[in-house]
């Protein structure tokens, strides 16, 4: 085989390879919607959009489980932003290069742990400690999954934050510091503004972590399908579109409408992360963009 | 009215006292609950692991004996799943990093990789429904669970290869053309050598990732309770992180040294793999010459 042949054809091998990511992205579409789809015809679209979902008499009501994702969500955000945040610039900032080497190591630790294990320990551990010192009727509640959530996303968000905070120039730093300006003040005003763009890149990916988390929540926040009406609502349990397609996927007759339905949940998910993480990548372009025009 | 200079000189290096002190409580939040996670499961689950344990199936309806076919599922299905998102992400992080031009494709392409690393994991259980075990007849297979992790891992692969490959300095690479060599000999003797603990520590993170992934294989692979260990690819199997969800919330009156045990062994299997990733990217760091 001459040797521009060989080369060649690893070319067309590794575009292959390339091109296939985009296969697969078209494939996973095209398949969710083809199992999908057929729920809206075999479901009306007033009853889809109902408040009751209750499988057993065909009701398939989406408001609940999505206004349960989205409470839980909300509650992994409101926990996972400060502290991943904060941890971020701590540990790009102000640890010491010891302290730095010790922590980044723990973060991928918790990144790499299992979601099922912390389910597990969730249920063990977390939900009792609630059910005891908040007084309620179960421990297994959003509260507790936007708990375990918060703690799943917070390694997205440090490494992504983290890794903004390194890329903004030593001369920002310098430059502020020469200027009078404290540490403190260099921080809030010079570098963490410089690294906007990829610390909201960070949220936006931690926030679609949560979002798709499934195990973790599906254990500890006890299912019941009912529509969150106030904040009260995080301290029952709720039941999220994820921890249904797990739960309820596994007992559906192949074809039947519950299981065209799950798949319309699917879609529903796939979009909305899609979404999220589209939002989030085109932040950093923006702000790439932005940078390079004034530099230039 | 002004505050005099000294007074603000005070003030501010109050304010920057109590900054810092919070984001280290943030830190220090962050990361207290990991030490007490691992430290909590190895206390409780190491008395567990006798070797019956390890290398006994599980009798009594999961509640006593081992959980040896659900440690072999895991392996097994991490085994296939590497044989087939290594070579595939690894030729896609070499075409990006090496022969991709910046156009409209290559843009697509990275807009694919970030959505794949996006697409929650239980949907990925669905289209492994949906794609292997019913349109391609899989069943609920090895084949079709591997398959589906594997599409699952596949940007984590690429991603770090590209990486790896791009961290190689340029130079390495103008050298080598200027001696002769074509892109494929650049490749392969030049960038491949120097970027492979990038590519390793990238499988194997995939790998870890993998291996502890229980919603994926949720419909495509996994199997409650089977009396024999899987003879062929297209049997279902058991899996760890599946054993784990059953025993701590499908079986009533469960054992808690079976639960804790279980979730020990997941637990040193993804530290072991971190471990090795960490230990490979130090000592090529250690090695590294530029």
């Amino acid at each position: 085989m001459s040797l521009a042949w060989r080369e060649r054809m690893v070319q067309v091998a590794v575009r292959v390879a390339g091109v296939s990511a985009i296969a697969f992205v078209l494939v996973i579409f095209f398949f969710l919607i083809q199992q999908g789809v057929p729920a809206l015809i075999q479901v009306p679209l007033p009853d889809l959009l109902g408040g009751r979902w209750y499988p057993i008499e065909d009701t398939f009501g989406l408001v609940p489980i999505v206004l349960g994702s989205l409470l839980v969500t909300l509650g992994a955000t409101v926990i996972s932003v400060p502290l991943g945040v904060a941890t971020a610039v701590f540990i790009a900032e102000v640890a010491p290069r010891s302290v730095r080497e010790v922590l980044k190591p723990f973060i991928e630790i918790l990144a790499g742990l299992p979601s099922v294990m912390l389910g597990f320990l969730g249920i063990v551990a977390l939900a009792p400690e609630m059910y005891r010192r908040f007084n309620l009727p179960t421990g297994l509640t959003a509260f507790t999954g936007a708990l375990l959530l918060g703690w799943i996303a917070i390694p997205t968000i440090v490494t992504v934050a983290e890794d903004a905070l390194d890329a903004v120039p030593r001369a920002y730093r310098d430059g502020a510091l020469a200027l009078g300006a404290s540490r403190w003040q260099t921080i809030w005003r010079v570098t963490l503004p410089a690294a906007r763009g990829g610390v909201l890149t960070a949220v936006m990916l931690g926030i679609g972590r949560a979002f798709g988390e499934t195990m973790a929540v599906m254990m500890v926040t006890g299912n019941a399908a009912v529509i969150p009406r106030s904040l009260g609502a995080l301290f029952q349990p709720v039941r999220t579109m994820t921890a249904t397609i797990a739960a309820e996927m596994g007992e559906v007759a192949s074809g039947s409408a519950h299981y065209h339905v799950l798949f319309l949940v699917g879609i529903l998910l796939f979009v909305i992360s899609l979404a999220v993480n589209l939002v989030g990548a085109s932040v950093v372009f923006r702000a790439r963009t932005r940078a390079e025009r004034i530099l230039s | 009215m002004k505050s005099s200079v000294p007074a603000r000189r005070r003030r501010r290096q109050w304010t920057q006292r109590a900054g810092f002190a919070l984001l280290t409580l943030a830190a220090v939040v962050t990361t207290a609950p990991i030490v007490l996670i691992v430290a909590v499961i190895l206390r409780r689950g190491l008395a567990a692991l006798t070797p019956e344990f390890l290398l006994t199936f599980p009798t009594n309806g999961l509640r006593s004996g081992g959980i040896l076919p659900a440690i072999l599922g895991t392996i097994l299905l991490t085994f296939f799943m590497t044989l087939v998102v290594a070579p595939l992400g690894i030729a896609a992080g070499i075409y990006l990093a090496h022969y991709a031009p910046d156009n409209r494709l290559t843009r697509a392409i990275r807009v694919a990789i970030l959505n794949l690393a996006g697409i929650p994991s239980v949907v990925y259980g669905l289209f492994g429904l949906a794609f292997f075990v019913i349109f391609f007849q899989m069943g609920t297979s090895i084949l079709a669970g591997s398959l589906t992790l594997a599409i699952m891992t596949l940007p984590v692969v690429i991603t770090t290869t590209e990486e790896a490959l791009r961290s190689v300095p340029n130079s390495f690479h103008v050298v080598s053309v200027s001696l002769g060599g074509t892109d494929w000999q650049t490749v392969r003797r030049i960038l491949l050598p120097q970027g492979l603990p990038g590519i390793l520590t990238g499988v194997i993170l995939g790998v870890e990732r993998a291996a502890g992934e229980t919603a994926p294989i949720l419909f495509t692979a996994a199997a409650v309770y089977l009396p024999n260990l899987p003879t062929s690819p297209l049997d279902p199997t058991m899996a760890l992180p599946y054993h784990l969800y059953v025993v701590s919330t499908q079986v009533p009156s469960m054992p808690a040294e079976v639960q804790y045990g279980t979730a020990a062994v997941l637990l040193i299997l993804v530290l072991l793999m971190n471990v090795i990733a960490t230990i490979i990217r130090s000592r090529a760091r250690a090695r590294r010459h530029w």
